[in-house]
């Protein structure tokens, strides 16, 4: 599922600071929230760009899950530990804190149920990490008003009838179910359309409008 | 199963003795002095290990790789094999330049207890009475080829595996390994199997076991102090299980109802089908270069084989806290170690929290798909001992 996802997607690093010129900007923002060395999983890890990003700039003790076969098969090639799954099924097989970060990148739209899989990656791990696209995002906003079909934009490329993204939120909506599960916001960052991050400082209004995709530090509260 | 038409069955003479003089193989003998301590609760003193090694160990004696075959392979992986003078039997997959690369890897590939080939079986002389053990030799178990294979690689001076690498029974004694010695271990490729045998597994085995049994040939097991051989239950016993590696798909594809050098039925039970034909074949080829007594006592380690049964009935518990890297294969077609089974590892090694890839490759060629051309397989296993052999520090990062 998130092959398809990311591959629809076509940023760079170019706008970040100190990281290999190639990786994608979200990508590339999940990994520096990462500690060197910790012990991760990543739910729906796709070909495995990300799974290599941390090895290679964080020295991390990466696991991956992906759903599509052949992105599992291209994955364990690259001599990367990761095995064919479902996010939404097999998080329970998992035992609790087996892993510093558990993280969902540009999946958490594509599960069935978003909340039991937010809510067993905080068991699994001590943090999570979870990108998204914003479908608060001005330019989605606007093809529904306005044009009056499903949004397609460069991050979310398919038609309504075939896409893999059953679960869309917001950045706001995404902060609610947070607050509902009772989890702790440590960091979040909101990119625009050209993959540069929004000022800090802006209000969450702003985020919701203008983040094409944001991406999100938890952890457990207390 | 089909009759087998007694004409064509050649009455070959009986193969070399390669139970006890196997050829073209190295051979280690464990004397009065080291035992082999069976499940059964006997000893097997003395006894041999028949095997072979490829390629050169490294000064650190860090680069082995154990190779575990499967019920009727044997040492003969990567090298022609002196019965039939066929290739070896995973030369696809072991050699230089090949996945399992011996330019890079010492391969080690034992003939397992029980077996034919020049490791201890029933077939081998029992040196107390002078004869062929038959079946006074000691029912095995899948843990005692493991243990047997730990005490070849301490004859052998190497403390540590890189890899062991096997498919379906082969893939049992990987298991059975990462359980046992998992400090020996630095990663396990098991393929196409399962941690234990299914009731139907037990089933095909027995009607094989039952075919072999019912040729009057056998003797009661003594057919080589009798100079007989159950050639024809043992043939039978190798088509039923033929069948159980393929697919439906597979034998359809390369068979279907074709007839057999006929354009129409001969009304009678020859091998009107090219299937029936190539069953037969199957079977003929096979009591060639192999022993009767060795089908049984090795379907038997099968069926035996539990190997959360010696955790408590708890699988992740066979695997916990193990430093061991794993990378689990199944495939799509093969229902004798279905794709369940795998994953039923997999889960297991999940919650033990060990370091386990895992993929499924979509084929049609069923269970013996892991011995056939299956360029996924390659770059699987390929990708996984580059990744491992980085980690172990086998060769410079690329």
């Amino acid at each position: 599922m998130s092959t398809l996802t990311r591959a629809g997607s076509n940023l760079n690093a170019s706008t970040v600071a100190g990281t290999p010129g190639s990786a994608r900007v979200d990508l590339v923002l999940v990994a520096q929230m990462v500690d060197y060395g910790a012990k991760v999983l990543d739910v729906g890890c796709g070909d495995g760009e990300l799974l290599r990003l941390l090895s290679e700039t964080r020295g991390v003790d990466g696991r991956g899950i992906e759903l599509s076969r052949e992105g599992v098969n291209e994955c364990v090639a690259k001599g990367l530990a990761v095995i064919q799954g479902d996010a939404d099924t097999d998080l329970g097989d998992y035992p609790d804190d087996a892993f510093d970060y558990v993280i969902l990148s540009q999946t958490l739209q594509a599960t069935r149920h978003p909340r039991i899989v937010l809510e067993h990656m905080l068991r699994i791990g001590r943090r999570a990490i979870v990108s998204f696209p914003n479908f608060g995002h001005w330019e989605v906003r606007l093809q529904l008003l306005f044009a009056g079909h499903m949004p397609r934009t460069d991050i979310l490329p398919f038609s309504w009838y075939d896409t893999p993204n059953i679960h869309h939120c917001t950045i706001k909506d995404f902060r609610q179910l947070c607050t509902a599960i009772g989890v702790k916001m440590e960091k979040a960052v909101a990119l625009n359309a050209w993959g540069s991050p929004l000022r800090l400082n802006a209000p969450w209004w702003f985020w919701n409008l203008f983040g094409e995709q944001a991406v999100f530090l938890l952890s457990r509260k207390g | 199963m089909g009759q087998i038409d007694r004409t064509s069955i050649p009455e070959v003479a009986d193969s070399p003795r390669e139970a006890d003089q196997p050829h073209e193989s190295l051979i280690a003998h464990f004397g009065a002095d080291r035992p082999l301590k069976l499940d059964a609760g006997v000893e097997l003193s003395p006894f041999q290990i028949a095997y072979k090694t490829y390629g050169t160990l490294n000064a650190e004696r860090s680069n082995a790789v154990l190779i575990c075959h499967a019920l009727t392979g044997d040492q003969h992986v990567a090298s022609v094999h002196p019965v039939t003078r066929k290739s070896g039997w995973w030369e696809t997959m072991v050699g230089p330049g090949r996945p399992i690369d011996t330019e890079r890897y010492f391969v080690i590939c034992p003939n397992v207890v029980g077996a034919c080939m020049g490791t201890t079986g029933p077939s081998s002389t029992d040196p107390k009475t002078r004869k062929p053990w038959g079946l006074e030799f000691p029912v095995i178990t899948i843990r005692d080829m493991v243990r047997a294979q730990a005490m070849l690689l301490d004859h052998l001076g190497i403390e540590s595996l890189f890899a062991v690498a096997g498919g379906s029974m082969g893939g049992m004694q990987v298991l059975q390994w990462a359980a046992s010695y998992p400090q020996r271990v630095f990663c396990a490729l098991p393929i196409a199997c399962a941690t234990r045998h299914s009731a139907q597994n037990i089933a095909f085995h027995e009607v094989g076991r039952q075919a072999i049994m019912a040729d009057p040939e056998w003797r009661g097991g003594r057919y080589l102090l009798e100079n007989a051989n159950p050639r024809r239950g043992l043939a039978v016993a190798r088509m039923g299980a033929h069948i159980t590696y393929l697919s439906d798909a597979a034998l359809h594809r390369k068979f279907g109802r074709k007839f057999q050098d006929r354009e129409n039925p001969t009304f009678s039970f020859d091998a009107d089908f090219e299937v029936e034909s190539y069953l037969r074949h199957q079977g003929i080829a096979f009591v060639e270069r192999f022993d009767a007594n060795s089908y049984l006592y090795l379907t038997r380690a099968m069926d035996y084989f539990d190997l959360a049964g010696d955790y408590d009935g708890t699988l992740a518990n066979a695997f916990a806290g193990t430093p061991t890297r794993f990378c689990v294969v199944s495939f799509t077609s093969d229902w004798l170690f279905p794709t369940s089974e795998s994953r039923a590892i997999v889960h297991a090694l999940n919650a033990a929290s060990a370091r386990v890839s895992f993929a499924e490759i979509v084929t049609d060629k069923g269970h013996d798909a892991f011995l056939l051309d299956e360029p996924e397989l390659f770059a699987i296993v390929r990708g996984f001992l580059d990744g491992a052999g980085k980690a172990r520090g086998l060769f410079a990062m690329s």
